[in-house]
């Protein structure tokens, strides 16, 4: 059962100010079906990170269909409603990164349980699962009433994967979330991975080291352009 | 060049707030020009732009302070009917007593500065009709405590407290009749970033507790990235682009959104 297909997406960034266009992936085309998981591949700069932002609409496409087969029926991502999309990112669409955005003043809990809040859980339910989410990626209960804003990188990102996983998606983006995490916290995430993958959820990610989650991995898709090398621009819209 | 975006087809619900082809000049500056925006309901709009960029003006045509000359505004709201910059002075003022509040930079704009809080909250109840002085006591104290104000301070009049407990009793005021639509122009704009910070804080509670609409104007991005779901980007008293919060800050597409967003630390 397909519940993404890509048709020749293609994004590019007009910098004003430069007057110039800088191209990042040109005509991409694949699927994903339910349950299973694509890896992206690709040098630095093939776009990879740039695809999955696009995917989820932080980035606009200059062309192209993102056909995803949601709950209301298909809708094309790269030309839904904006009140559309944020729907789906409540509801059926999840984006993990490598970074917490943490708020001033709201606990490592409240954080946790922010998706299933907006979801329309109950406050009581969603942060009794918030700290089950937190107990299983290793975070002290301690600091579950704690602000994460002073918690150091690896803690932070264990919040992060928390949050991020919480609530079971139909569709789920991958940025490097191992990056910075610790064994057992890695451990805590494939498990998590798995899970989510055996209840249908379909999965597009970004490693660097893939080894942690290679018995995941259904598919390869890469993006390294048939042109020569191109240089590092992952950041290049900031 | 981007795609054009669809019509919302998953998303049924009307928007709560549609402002349609509103321009408004004083004298010979054109502050709004033919601008239109909406909010859905529990959506956080914000609007970004630097001084002059006309999101303050349009923020007080949406609380029926300024009518412009063209356009229409409409609330999808029971017992709200018909554009509303037609209302007559009487029914607008019962309108944004009952349905809108709103938080100004300036303090000294939506309160008394030497009345009580309590006294300022309940003076919005008071409009509205209410008459009970213990029901007005209560309700000004539940909205003062929902705004994290102390307590123990009730009786202070505004005049003696600091910016951000000033920034407090003017979100109590506009919180105790539970409005449909909440306004806030540069709420946290010269408070400390600390206390700013807190207010913040209390604004995104308030939101997911309550499923409140709001429209926030600020020229801090940071503010506005914190607290919006959609952005809207207003220059010269016109709208150059409007998008998802993220999208706008991570790709924004137009030559001034993007000097915007790169200027900012």
């Amino acid at each position: 059962m397909t519940v993404l297909d890509i048709q020749g997406l293609t994004k590019g960034f007009s910098l004003h100010h430069l007057a110039k266009d800088i191209p990042a992936f040109e005509d991409i085309s694949f699927r994903v079906a339910a349950g299973e998981f694509v890896l992206l591949k690709g040098a630095n700069g093939a776009g990879k990170s740039t695809l999955l932002r696009t995917l989820y609409r932080s980035y606009l496409p200059l062309s192209g269909e993102i056909r995803f087969h949601s709950s209301h029926g298909l809708i094309d991502l790269a030309r839904a409603a904006d009140v559309d999309v944020a729907h789906l990112r409540r509801t059926e669409i999840g984006f993990v990164t490598q970074f917490l955005t943490a708020r001033p003043r709201v606990s490592a809990e409240a954080i946790v349980a922010e998706p299933l809040r907006l979801a329309g859980w109950e406050p009581e339910a969603a942060l009794d699962a918030a700290r089950k989410a937190l107990a299983t990626f290793g975070v002290k209960p301690d600091l579950w009433a704690a602000y994460p804003t002073t918690f150091s990188g690896g803690e932070q990102q264990k919040v992060n994967l928390a949050r991020a996983l919480i609530l079971p998606q139909k569709l789920l983006m991958l940025d490097e979330p191992t990056a910075s995490l610790d064994a057992n916290a890695r451990a805590a995430l494939v498990a998590r991975l798995q899970e989510l993958k055996d209840q249908g959820t379909a999965m597009i990610g970004v490693f660097h080291h893939p080894d942690d989650v290679m018995h995941l991995i259904d598919r390869v898709v890469d993006l390294t352009p048939d042109a020569a090398p191109q240089e590092e621009r992952d950041d290049v819209a900031l | 060049m981007t795609l054009t975006l669809d019509a919302p087809r998953i998303v049924e619900t009307r928007p709560l707030l549609e402002v349609h082809g509103v321009s408004k000049a004083y004298g010979p500056v054109q502050a709004v020009r033919n601008v239109s925006a909406h909010a859905y309901p529990g959506e956080v709009l914000g609007i970004v732009g630097e001084s002059g960029s006309g999101k303050s003006t349009l923020l007080r045509m949406m609380n029926l302070e300024e009518i412009p000359e063209d356009g229409s505004y409409t609330l999808d709201l029971p017992d709200v009917s018909g554009n509303l910059f037609e209302l007559d002075r009487f029914a607008r003022r019962m309108l944004c007593a009952t349905k809108i509040g709103i938080v100004y930079q300036n303090p000294h704009l939506g309160l008394l500065m030497k009345h009580s809080s309590s006294g300022n909250v309940a003076e919005r109840l008071l409009v509205a009709g209410e008459r009970s002085f213990a029901t007005l006591r209560a309700a000004a104290t539940e909205a003062l405590d929902a705004s994290e104000f102390p307590l123990d301070r009730l009786d202070a009049p505004p005049i003696e407290l600091s910016g951000g407990m000033q920034q407090r009793v003017q979100l109590a005021k506009a919180i105790a009749l539970e409005p449909a639509l909440l306004l806030l122009d540069e709420p946290t704009t010269g408070l400390d970033v600390s206390v700013q910070a807190l207010v913040l804080d209390t604004l995104k509670r308030l939101q997911q507790d309550r499923h409140i609409t709001m429209v926030i104007v600020s020229h801090d991005l940071g503010v506005i990235r914190t607290l919006a779901d959609r952005v809207m980007v207003m220059r010269r008293g016109e709208v150059v682009e409007t998008g998802l919060a993220d999208q706008i800050f991570q790709d924004p597409q137009h030559p001034y959104t993007q000097q915007l967003v790169h200027a900012k630390l």
